[in-house]
């Protein structure tokens, strides 16, 4: 028998996305036998590139299916990524209710996979981690792990390019757990920021646990970026299948 | 951090991308992280033509370094140009 971090396959898919249209992901699914868990990850801002694809193969390695949609899949199923991001970037990004529905969409495929165990976690980073939470304050997900997300607090500034709001007020509204993994050098969110969170959570009496590491800035797990910290990343990846353990199976995967 | 930031701005000129030359009608300035410079943030500039889509773009990413000295660079060039610059 193969290894669990041998045991995968990896594809782009086409799923179904906001209004009906046809988006790409990228699907990475565990050959481990028997009722899996989902995960929806979610890319950061410069697009569906090949780290975030990584990550996507890392949770099929570690025993989930994991699926990563293209949210600027309108820009061209062919365009490459960076072309993508660029042009999206440009028209401001993509809004929350488009990002919903495209959410939405890979979250339905992953339960409809024939090994799903019916349960899905989502994650994501830098804006994606934002995403996460907006995800888990609008869809049905079991589980959700910001990954230094900016503007679901603080104060958007004016005249900023992209279509984003805060989304702290909708934290009533959280439907699972969350794991919220920051660094303390970051300038979005700052600790403040992360702080305004923690305190709403507290109100609306949520599940959350938050980890902020020293000497971390943004984008400590990007591993081709000098923000990578090692010591904080390690730590974090074990949280996060922890997290996903506790909440996605009925024993840690 | 992430800057989001981006300042666009209308040109006029050309480009060579992968598919050759095209006109280039608009530029996005930002600085934020890069695609691929080894940098945690970079002055990024995509040179495009919106009406040819996301593939008629080049596209530069310099540290920040770099990008005052080009920019102090075609300031030079320009001058030294002339009348026929302005």
């Amino acid at each position: 028998m193969a290894a669990r971090e041998d045991a995968l396959s990896a594809a782009n898919v086409l799923i179904p996305g906001h209004g009906g249209d046809q988006i790409n992901a990228y699907q990475a699914l565990t050959g481990e036998p028997g009722p899996r868990p989902g995960v929806l990850v979610i890319h950061h801002l410069p697009g569906w590139d090949s780290p975030t694809k990584e990550i996507t193969r890392r949770f099929a390695a570690n025993g989930y299916n994991a699926i990563c949609p293209n949210l600027y899949a309108r820009e061209g199923l062919d365009t490459d990524p960076d072309d993508a991001a660029a042009a999206a970037r440009g028209k401001g990004g993509v809004t929350d209710e488009q990002f919903v529905g495209d959410a939405s969409g890979a979250i339905e495929a992953l339960r409809a996979l024939p090994n799903s165990n019916g349960k899905v976690g989502v994650i994501g980073y830098c804006s994606g981690g934002r995403q996460s939470f907006l995800t888990a304050v609008s869809l049905p997900v079991d589980a959700a792990v910001d990954c230094y997300g900016a503007f679901v607090t603080g104060t958007i500034p004016d005249g900023f390019p992209l279509k984003v709001v805060t989304l702290v007020d909708r934290t009533p509204s959280l439907r699972c757990p969350l794991l919220g993994l920051f660094g303390d050098d970051d300038q979005f969110p700052t600790p403040e920021h992360v702080a305004e969170l923690e305190r709403a959570l507290v109100a609306a009496g949520k599940t959350y646990e938050f980890h902020s590491y020293e000497g971390a800035g943004h984008a400590f797990f990007a591993t081709d970026r000098p923000s990578f910290r090692p010591e904080a990343a390690l730590d974090g990846w074990q949280r996060i299948f922890s997290w996903f353990g506790t909440y996605l199976t009925d024993s840690e995967v | 951090m992430c800057s989001y930031l981006t300042v666009p701005v209308d040109i006029t000129g050309s480009a060579k991308g992968s598919d050759g030359w095209f006109s280039v009608t608009a530029a996005s300035v930002y600085f934020d992280h890069p695609f691929h410079a080894p940098l945690e943030h970079a002055l990024n500039i995509d040179f495009v033509d919106r009406d040819r889509g996301p593939r008629a773009r080049v596209a530069v990413e310099l540290s920040a370094d770099s990008a005052r000295e080009l920019v102090r660079c075609i300031e030079a060039a320009l001058d030294a140009a002339g009348e026929a610059a302005r």
